[in-house]
């Protein structure tokens, strides 16, 4: 689906049962109020004895320490600010983050004709589709979205996650490391420091390659395992493996900042949320909302739609329905208990 | 984890510490120290007794001297192995306790574990003949044999997981802030 498909998929929902959505709203200050919340807005003051947060996961773009110490004449961009090729100055590019967003955001500009230099830290590699399926049919039906937020071996890591290199086009192309060396991206380590006007990239890129290439293996043996074991196979093509990822040569540990082979940095390194208007004492240490399944520690507070909420899909449209019921169940017994 | 898997590595008392220290980073700030004074020549002796660590001063069970010089090849007396080598003991000894402690965790059980590490290294940068050649090993390379009750994908699952909680390893391939001072 488009993006406009999209919003209009969201907005048939909405007058489906006649939601009262109020939208263009900005939200200031979520507070405590006599009998539970206000929440403060720029067109007035709603109060509510609970309230579900489900402001999302990916408000700002997360820029590593290390950009404030690069030099003013490289141009710093990050998927908020960036647009397309043309936005960037002449010159090289270094894409910053092997997520979805870098990959495909490096893809882009080397097809433009840029020559472009990808840092790669801790990734996930997925093949666009598996034995004849798109990848995300063997997730769905082999039950790897609905795996609960308490049957996650660690669940901060799990929440934590890169998003998949993933890209969605009509032909369905795999966007892995191998597939962005063939375009002619250049691969590096990890971004580390910035020393003497030079950006220094980690020397353990190899591991990082090793253990995306190892964890997409168990995860394909898993498929393969379900596969048998629920008697599906007649429904998909035989058994693949992917080659291992190739560094054509020794990755560089460095690039000039002053010596004109890049112009300008983008930092894909990630989202995070905005809670800049919560004046509740429900974040912890590092700024993330504490939570319990969605169940805030705050009487009829609540949250839906972040990492791994109650299930690995809880980020996606369709995966927020059985974490909104259950989160929904919760809030009905609070609001008929109080 | 199976309770007959025995690599000697009290894997319990890893994940206790981790769950304590979790709640309590100043605990989990070491210093480790090591005095080092010089002989003679390129030769220097290297002293390591104490650290600092969970809030207090440490102590090793023994204070351990290590000799440092260089070989014949480098017209010196041999009294001990090159500065350079211990970067190679450091990070071999590193990424083998833990493959231990990953396997431990991941119950199982190694029969062997040996490695070889080779650092190439082009001593015309220390030497000062080509200002484009650095001081440092050109590049790294350490090769695992592993004996286990394990298949292969484990066991390259086990090398990988202890490269990336692998001190040494993230001191040698990132960069780190280093004040050298004069007293």
């Amino acid at each position: 689906m488009s993006a406009a498909e999209v919003a209009e998929m969201i907005g048939r929902f909405a007058s489906s049962f006649g939601a009262p959505v109020r939208s263009g709203v900005t939200v200031t200050s979520l507070q405590a109020a006599e009998g539970g919340y206000a929440v403060v807005s720029d067109q007035g003051e709603i109060r509510a004895r609970a309230v579900v947060i489900a402001s999302g996961a990916c408000n700002r773009p997360t820029v590593p320490p290390i950009a404030a110490a690069i030099t003013a004449q490289i141009a710093q961009f990050t998927p908020f600010s960036y647009r397309n090729p043309d936005d960037l100055p002449e010159g090289g590019v270094l894409v910053v983050g092997a997520s979805a967003t870098g990959v495909q955001l490096a893809a882009e500009l080397q097809r433009s004709g840029r020559s472009v230099l990808l840092s790669v830290g801790e990734h996930t590699r997925l093949p666009r589709t598996y034995r004849g399926r798109d990848v995300l049919w063997w997730m769905h039906e082999a039950g790897i979205w609905e795996q609960r937020y308490d049957e996650v071996e660690d669940l901060t890591r799990a929440r934590r996650l890169p998003s998949p290199q993933l890209v969605g086009t009509p032909e369905r192309l795999t966007l892995d490391l191998n597939a962005l060396t063939g375009l002619g991206v250049e691969l590096t380590g990890r971004a580390a420091a910035v020393r003497d006007d030079r950006l220094l990239f980690s020397g353990g890129l190899r591991n990082v390659l090793a253990l995306a290439d190892l964890k997409l293996e168990r995860l394909l043996d898993t498929f393969d395992e379900w596969a048998r074991v629920q008697g599906r196979e007649h429904e998909v093509g035989a058994v693949e493996r992917f080659a291992p990822t190739v560094l054509p040569g020794p990755s560089r540990l460095h690039v000039d900042l002053g010596g004109g082979e890049i112009q300008s940095i983008l930092w894909a390194t990630g989202f995070q949320p905005d809670y800049q208007w919560l004046d509740l004492p429900v974040l912890d240490q590092k700024g993330r909302l504490r939570h319990d399944g969605g169940v805030v520690d705050g009487a009829g507070l609540y949250a839906l739609g972040l990492p791994v909420l109650r299930r690995r899909k809880s980020t996606f449209i369709h995966g927020i329905e059985d974490d909104a019921r259950e989160v929904v169940e919760h809030l009905a017994g609070f609001l008929g208990s109080s | 984890m199976s309770a007959t898997i025995d690599n000697g590595v009290n894997v319990q008392a890893l994940l206790d510490a981790r769950g304590v220290l979790a709640g309590a980073p100043d605990a989990a700030q070491f210093t480790w120290r090591a005095s080092s004074s010089w002989q003679r020549g390129v030769h220097s002796t290297t002293t390591i007794e104490n650290f600092f660590g969970l809030g207090e001063e440490q102590s090793h069970k023994t204070r351990t001297v290590f000799d440092a010089d260089h070989p014949a090849v480098f017209a010196a007396e041999d009294n001990g192995i090159t500065p350079i080598e211990y970067l190679l003991v450091g990070l071999a000894s590193c990424l083998t306790a833990g493959v231990a402690s990953v396997a431990q965790n991941r119950g199982i059980q190694l029969r062997s574990v040996e490695s070889t590490v080779e650092g190439n290294h082009d001593i015309r940068g220390i030497l000062g003949v080509d200002s484009d050649v650095r001081n440092g090993f050109n590049d790294i390379k350490i090769t695992f044999n592993i004996d286990a009750d394990a298949t292969q994908q484990e066991i390259e699952a086990l090398v990988a997981q202890s490269q990336k909680r692998s001190a040494v390893f993230d001191a040698l391939t990132n960069p780190t802030d280093v004040t050298v001072v004069v007293a």
